[in-house]
């Protein structure tokens, strides 16, 4: 059956098998593969002796080395942890306030709270804390629902705001145009005022006025000031959560009139520890400049 | 003895409409894939709807590259292969080929409806719900008896090295999908009828999934393909597979070590740190015997090499075995678990798999259709082996400019993760990374579309062929592809 047959131009013979056509040199295994191949053969049983390998009935062979992933990122953590542990004992007894004067402290604080914020903060309020419009508040200004000062943005960031936590910010707008409170032509003239609060006239006299000193003003105060401890934004400036763009505007005004939107965010205490609240505090104060 | 004057009926209608469909659903798996690419670069096109968002998109393009086009392609290029070199036609015949056929392409057609209506196992390359599985089952059994029934009643003494390849797959791909598919339909206790739920969990789930996935790699890309390349390499160069010991040590070595370096997909996860270190090892091991193959596709050229010059298709054949060597080192070595440490989870891997996928997988591929077709249908050659060439270099402009995007993203990527600062923290957020990644994505894309353009031009090549005409270049007295 087999029919050996000679090739001139590799030197070797062939199998004397045929398929379609095919046939095959029966040359021997290339040298250096066959080295290579036990050297890593070799490597591997090193390997095997020196890290945990093969499973046994009670448990693996735990390796010269006694090596253990888990083991390895406890101590890379300690590391860290010594590393840090004369800062964090600082910032732990520090107030936010102290941590803002102690130009070293705060210089530490700003680089941690930065990648905290980064990993913690900004899939909500955006790189850099510029926030989501309609959604998410842009913290990189001066403009602050909950208040602005240090010790604000520190409560608020570690009790958070509506959620289940009992220390949260709380507070809920009515919703005017969905009872009887409101008609449809309230509300719109309403709107109207509300918008012209933040240009440079407001629209004195107009119905709308009237309706705002009367149902609006106990939370967003006279002149649509805002009140920080209620939550209730400045409503007499440019910068609107809810509005929307400029041709929806006035959309954006009423449907938050008939029947609001409410953020929240979670409390952090718990999930971050203090020090790093602290450092989330400074530098979120300093993004908008600190006011 | 053999004899050249074969009297056997092959049965090619089958072939046929299996090389059809590898083309279409190729060109379907690389638009999606393209698309995707883009949609990471660019999220607005996730269209803002449910159907048309990444997650759901993804595994249409996995699917349809891996198993609609890659196993028409198997499926063609072993129905083919086995009654040559059986020298005997296809067990079953003709329906029970054209039955496993349709049913085929239409379980492809499912799984894809339902990821896009979002139902999915969540396991990668075995996302179709539990019974999309079954009906591959059945497929794939059907398969197993026409490729085993034809083997049985061959006329040759022996069995060529391609089928042992095909065999291997085929047996292996069924063990696999049966053990990472374990799953209890949700309606056996009052849930939803169309979701299922894996007798795995944590861990152990995550073990088998990786156990399947890496295999789904190892078998169905690798052992299959290497069949293809068994058969094609020497037939298109017309010389004898260079070393026959060399494709029984590197058959038994590479099979026996592929399916314990499963493990190295789960390195510094809750795997325990055994399997962690024996998924390793055994990749490692794994290089010499998959380089084996490259070693007998290359060498088989051996006084053949000037068929480079002259003839595309074995352009594509020898690129695609070029392509396997590098990806088949750059796994095992992407499997130590220092390397790992920087390329786990970045598009470091990404590119490794498309090295793998787009050049070997793909090219290889390419080469079997330009063989094929035109012997199928009867023709001397494609119509136009200068497009032929054209589609190479576009294709490789494609993969380089893809793979190159996804070495320098991956690597960035993974050392912006672990960098410090000077005050011990760390230097970027995830985001940043995402920001840095932005330009490499794009690049990727626009290599992800050359590759598209390049299967285009290979349809109208094709398309041309089957309607039988030939280009001028190739009625020019110097015959085909001298240029």
């Amino acid at each position: 059956m087999a029919h050996v047959e000679h090739d001139v131009i590799s030197g070797q013979n062939t199998t004397g098998h045929e398929w379609d056509g095919i046939k095959e040199l029966n040359t021997p295994l290339p040298k250096w593969w066959v080295y290579v191949f036990w050297a890593c053969v070799i490597w591997a049983i090193g390997y095997w002796i020196a890290m945990p390998t093969w499973p046994t009935t009670n448990g693996f062979t735990r390796g010269m080395l006694e090596y253990s992933s888990r083991g390895d990122l406890a101590n890379e953590l300690d590391i860290q942890k010594k590393a840090r542990s004369q800062w964090l004992t600082k910032l732990e007894a520090a107030s936010v306030e102290d941590i803002a004067k102690d130009k070293t402290l705060l210089n530490y604080a700003l680089a941690g709270g930065k990648i905290a914020f980064g990993e913690n903060c900004s899939a909500c309020h955006g790189s850099g804390g510029v926030g989501v419009a309609g959604a998410y508040p842009r913290l990189a200004d001066d403009e602050w629902i909950w208040g602005g000062t240090l010790e604000d943005i520190h409560q608020t960031i570690q009790y958070g705001v509506r959620n289940e936590n009992g220390e949260s910010r709380q507070s809920e707008m009515l919703a005017f145009g969905t009872g009887d409170t409101l008609d449809a032509t309230q509300v719109d003239q309403l709107a109207d005022y509300v918008l012209s609060l933040s240009s440079k006239t407001p629209a004195a006299g107009s119905p709308g006025e009237a309706i705002f000193a009367e149902r609006c003003t106990a939370c967003h105060a006279e002149g649509g000031v805002g009140t920080k401890e209620l939550g209730a934004p400045a409503l007499n400036n440019n910068i609107w959560l809810f509005k929307g763009d400029k041709e929806s505007a006035k959309q954006g005004v009423v449907n938050q009139i008939t029947k609001p939107r409410h953020g929240s965010m979670p409390a952090w205490a718990g999930r971050l520890d203090a020090a790093t609240i602290k450092m989330l505090a400074v530098y979120v104060h300093s993004l908008g400049g600190g006011k | 003895m053999s004899t050249n004057t074969d009297a056997t009926a092959y049965n090619e209608d089958v072939v046929k409409k299996f090389v059809l469909a590898a083309i279409f659903w190729g060109v379907v798996g690389f638009l999606a894939g393209d698309f995707i690419a883009w949609q990471l670069a660019f999220p607005a096109l996730n269209l803002d709807l449910e159907w048309t968002t990444f997650g759901r998109l993804r595994p249409v393009h996995t699917s349809a590259v891996i198993f609609a086009f890659g196993g028409n392609i198997l499926f063609c290029t072993s129905l083919y292969v086995v009654q040559r070199t059986c020298r005997a036609s296809l067990f079953g015949g003709s329906g029970f080929g054209t039955f496993v056929f349709w049913s085929f392409q239409a379980m492809i057609v499912a799984a894809a409806l339902t990821y896009v209506l979002g139902f999915s196992q969540g396991q990668e390359y075995a996302e179709p719900e539990w019974w999309v599985d079954l009906w591959l089952t059945v497929n794939w059994v059907c398969y197993l008896i026409i490729f085993a029934g034809t083997i049985m009643k061959r006329k040759e003494p022996h069995i060529y090295v391609a089928n042992w390849f095909f065999f291997a797959m085929i047996l292996t791909v069924a063990m696999l999908h049966l053990g990472n598919n374990l799953a209890v339909p949700a309606g056996f206790f009052g849930g939803d009828w169309m979701k299922s739920y894996n007798i795995f969990g944590g861990v152990q789930n995550a073990m088998t999934q990786w156990w399947y996935g890496h295999n789904a790699v190892g078998f169905f890309l690798t052992a299959g393909f290497l069949g293809i390349m068994y058969y094609f390499v020497p037939k298109r160069a017309e010389r004898p597979v260079y070393s026959y010991r060399l494709s029984i040590v590197h058959f038994w070595a590479l099979i026996f070590l592929y399916i314990w370096a499963g493990p190295h997909h789960l390195h510094y996860t809750a795997l325990p740190d055994w399997a962690q270190t024996l998924g390793a090892t055994f990749s490692v091991m794994l290089w010499m015997p998959s380089w084996g193959g490259m070693i007998n596709g290359l060498m088989t050229l051996s006084g053949a090499w000037d068929k480079l010059r002259t003839d595309p298709v074995m352009r594509f054949l020898v690129s695609s075995v070029a392509f396997y060597g590098m990806s088949t080192f750059e796994g095992p070595m992407m499997s130590i678990k220092a390397v790992n440490s920087l390329s786990h989870y970045t598009d470091w891997t990404i590119g490794h798999v498309h090295s793998g996928a787009l050049g070997w997988v793909a090219f290889v591929s390419f080469g079997a259709l330009y063989y094929l077709v035109p012997k199928l249908w009867g023709r001397k050659e494609v119509y136009s082996l200068k497009l032929v060439g054209l589609h190479f270099w576009v294709a490789t402009i494609g993969i380089v400019l893809y793979i190159t995007a996804m070495w320098i993203s991956g690597i960035m990527q993974g050392l912006m993760w672990r960098a410090y600062d000077n005050l011990g923290f760390l230097q970027y957020s995830f985001i940043e990374t995402v920001e840095a990644m932005h330009p490499y994505y794009v690049i990727r894309a626009t290599g992800g579309l050359l590759f598209v353009l390049g299967a285009l031009i290979m349809v109208y090549n094709f398309i041309k062929t089957i309607k039988g005409d030939v280009a001028e270049e190739a009625m020019q007295p110097s015959t085909a592809g001298a240029r």
